[in-house]
């Protein structure tokens, strides 16, 4: 095929893009270069996607709980239980900052408690605490503090609860599980880029004699180390592309099953971890950046790597 | 041209390949390099095309010392010598004309520029038919006047040889050793390493004798 083709130009006097590369377009070691680059890439996509996840979803779960916090009123003889439902309601949204206060009704409660004390639960016939929820906005939140004393002021049994003690556990968790993710996608990625070096170099070492033959025409070491880093960013493109393009593919496709399964407890359990599974703008662009920087690193790589094979040739002491 | 002034050279901690080895090439001469098999012959043409070192001496090539160039410099002053391999060294993946063009194309030049002279030069050596043939299609005789015209193409001012007729038959070293003087005939200078005394009896140059390491220079 390749010699008719050249036969066609030199028939009929096409330009020198014709030609046949001076780097051969792909051998075995060439395949096997393109299949390492595309496994490590679909693991370093895999980690950055994972790390996005947790991520997101630690910063959603983050924000869920900042959104609220809760008013406790504790039973008591001599306490108008509506009464101080109202009192507490009405001191709580009087903050700025408190965007919503609900009474949580009798039957709500009867509903929570359900599970311990069963169906047709009498509230009235327990001492029941009863609850107040406060949604917040969690971009000026209230002054806790005076809204405490507020809310003691006007019933003394009510207590609140602003969840500070768990979010800040649960922002620490988070921050050390995106840490966590970090260092083992820098791991992934080193990993990457040292498979690459590796692969590259193997793959190179069948380049030798074409490396030498083009020093003794005469030719400079750029135009070399250009032709085989060209040739090489191109065997880099494909691998990181397939690689990439495999890793996002997974994740449509898991994020498209937990949407088609949304219902079922297995999709609930993954819910309530991961959200929605959607690694997001960051995450493609993420798989983007991984994509162009394995290319770069592979033509990089053989740059180098035919630098150094001619540095030997040139004029090298005798060994 | 190219000038040794008492160069020696050896390789690691080994014996001195070569010895004190003092010689001129001149501009238009034509000159045979021989010697027993492991003389040196192979490291002197290597040190001629500035590929090795020497440990100790001068060379001195186009008017400069050659321990003053930079790497950079260097492929400029390559392009200056054609060199013929023993072991031809084409390049399998691409055609006859595609490794003969192969030194214009790495200085950058268009196709379009050089297609009549790589032909004619082709059809000189007598590979005209053999054109769009991959190396490994072709025969010994054939890489070699391959090899040869690779070297030739760009008109370099000396021509560097290694064993040039020893894989062809003896009717074929003739018509090589012919070229080489039409060659020299034209204004470059030859050096041809080989060990083929009925080769170097047919015509009267000058020898330069390796042996022992020392060179013995009969003009």
């Amino acid at each position: 095929m390749r010699r008719l083709r050249s036969q066609k130009w030199w028939m009929f006097g096409h330009k020198d893009e014709r030609q046949t590369p001076i780097v051969p377009n792909g051998n075995i070691s060439s395949t096997a270069l393109i299949f390492v680059i595309a496994i490590m890439t679909f693991l370093a996509c895999l980690t950055l996607g994972a790390v996005t996840v947790v991520r997101d979803s630690a910063s959603s779960w983050q924000l869920q709980i900042a959104r609220e916090a809760t008013i406790q009123i504790r039973p008591d003889e001599e306490l108008d239980m509506e009464a101080a439902l109202d009192k507490v309601q009405v001191a709580a949204s009087g903050f700025s900052g408190v965007r919503d206060a609900r009474i949580v009704d009798k039957e709500a409660t009867a509903r929570l408690l359900e599970p311990w004390l069963g169906a047709g639960l009498d509230i009235d016939a327990l001492p029941v605490p009863r609850l107040v929820i406060i949604t917040i906005d969690p971009a000026s939140p209230p002054d806790f503090a005076a809204m405490r004393a507020a809310i003691k002021l006007a019933v003394p049994q009510a207590v609140l609860e602003d969840h500070r003690n768990w979010v800040d556990r649960l922002v620490t968790m988070a921050r050390t599980t995106v840490y966590f993710g970090i260092v083992v996608l820098s791991l992934v990625l080193v990993a990457t880029a040292l498979a690459i070096i590796f692969a590259t170099r193997g793959a190179m070492s069948g380049n030798g004699h074409i490396i030498e033959v083009l020093h003794f025409v005469g030719a400079e070491g750029k135009f070399i180390a250009n032709e085989f880093s060209r040739r090489f960013f191109m065997t880099g493109v494909k691998g990181a592309l397939a690689g990439g393009l495999a890793a996002l593919a997974l994740f449509i496709a898991v994020g498209v099953w937990s949407a088609a399964n949304r219902s079922t407890p297995e999709a609930d359990q993954a819910a309530a971890l991961f959200g929605n599974f959607a690694i997001g703008w960051a995450g493609y662009t993420g798989v983007l950046a991984i994509v162009i920087l394995v290319a770069l690193l592979t033509a990089e790589t053989t740059r180098l790597t035919v630098l150094r094979h001619l540095k030997g040739l040139d004029r090298s002491n005798p060994e | 041209m190219i000038r040794f002034e008492n160069v020696g050279l050896r390789y690691g901690m080994g014996p001195e390949i070569l010895k004190d080895v003092s010689f001129h090439v001149r501009p238009k001469s034509f000159q045979f390099l021989t010697g027993p098999s492991g003389a040196g012959k192979t490291t002197l043409l290597r040190l001629l095309f500035l590929a090795l070192k020497p440990t100790r001496g001068l060379i001195t090539a186009f008017g400069k010392d050659i321990s003053t160039i930079t790497n950079a410099e260097l492929p400029f002053l390559r392009r200056r010598v054609g060199v013929v391999f023993q072991d031809f060294r084409l390049l399998d993946h691409l055609t006859t004309y595609e490794n003969v063009a192969l030194p214009l194309r790495v200085r950058g030049k268009e196709e379009a520029s050089y297609r009549k002279d790589v032909v004619e030069l082709l059809k000189w050596v007598g590979l005209g038919d053999r054109i769009h043939v991959l190396p490994p299609v072709l025969s010994g005789g054939e890489k070699q006047r391959a090899a040869i015209a690779r070297a030739l193409i760009d008109q370099p001012e000396i021509l560097l040889a290694d064993e040039p007729t020893g894989n062809v038959d003896p009717p074929l070293a003739r018509r090589l050793l012919r070229l080489f003087m039409e060659l020299n005939r034209s204004g470059t200078s030859v050096v041809i390493a080989t060990h083929d005394l009925t080769l170097m009896d047919q015509i009267d140059a000058r020898r330069m004798i390796l042996n022992g390491g020392r060179l013995e220079i009969h003009d």
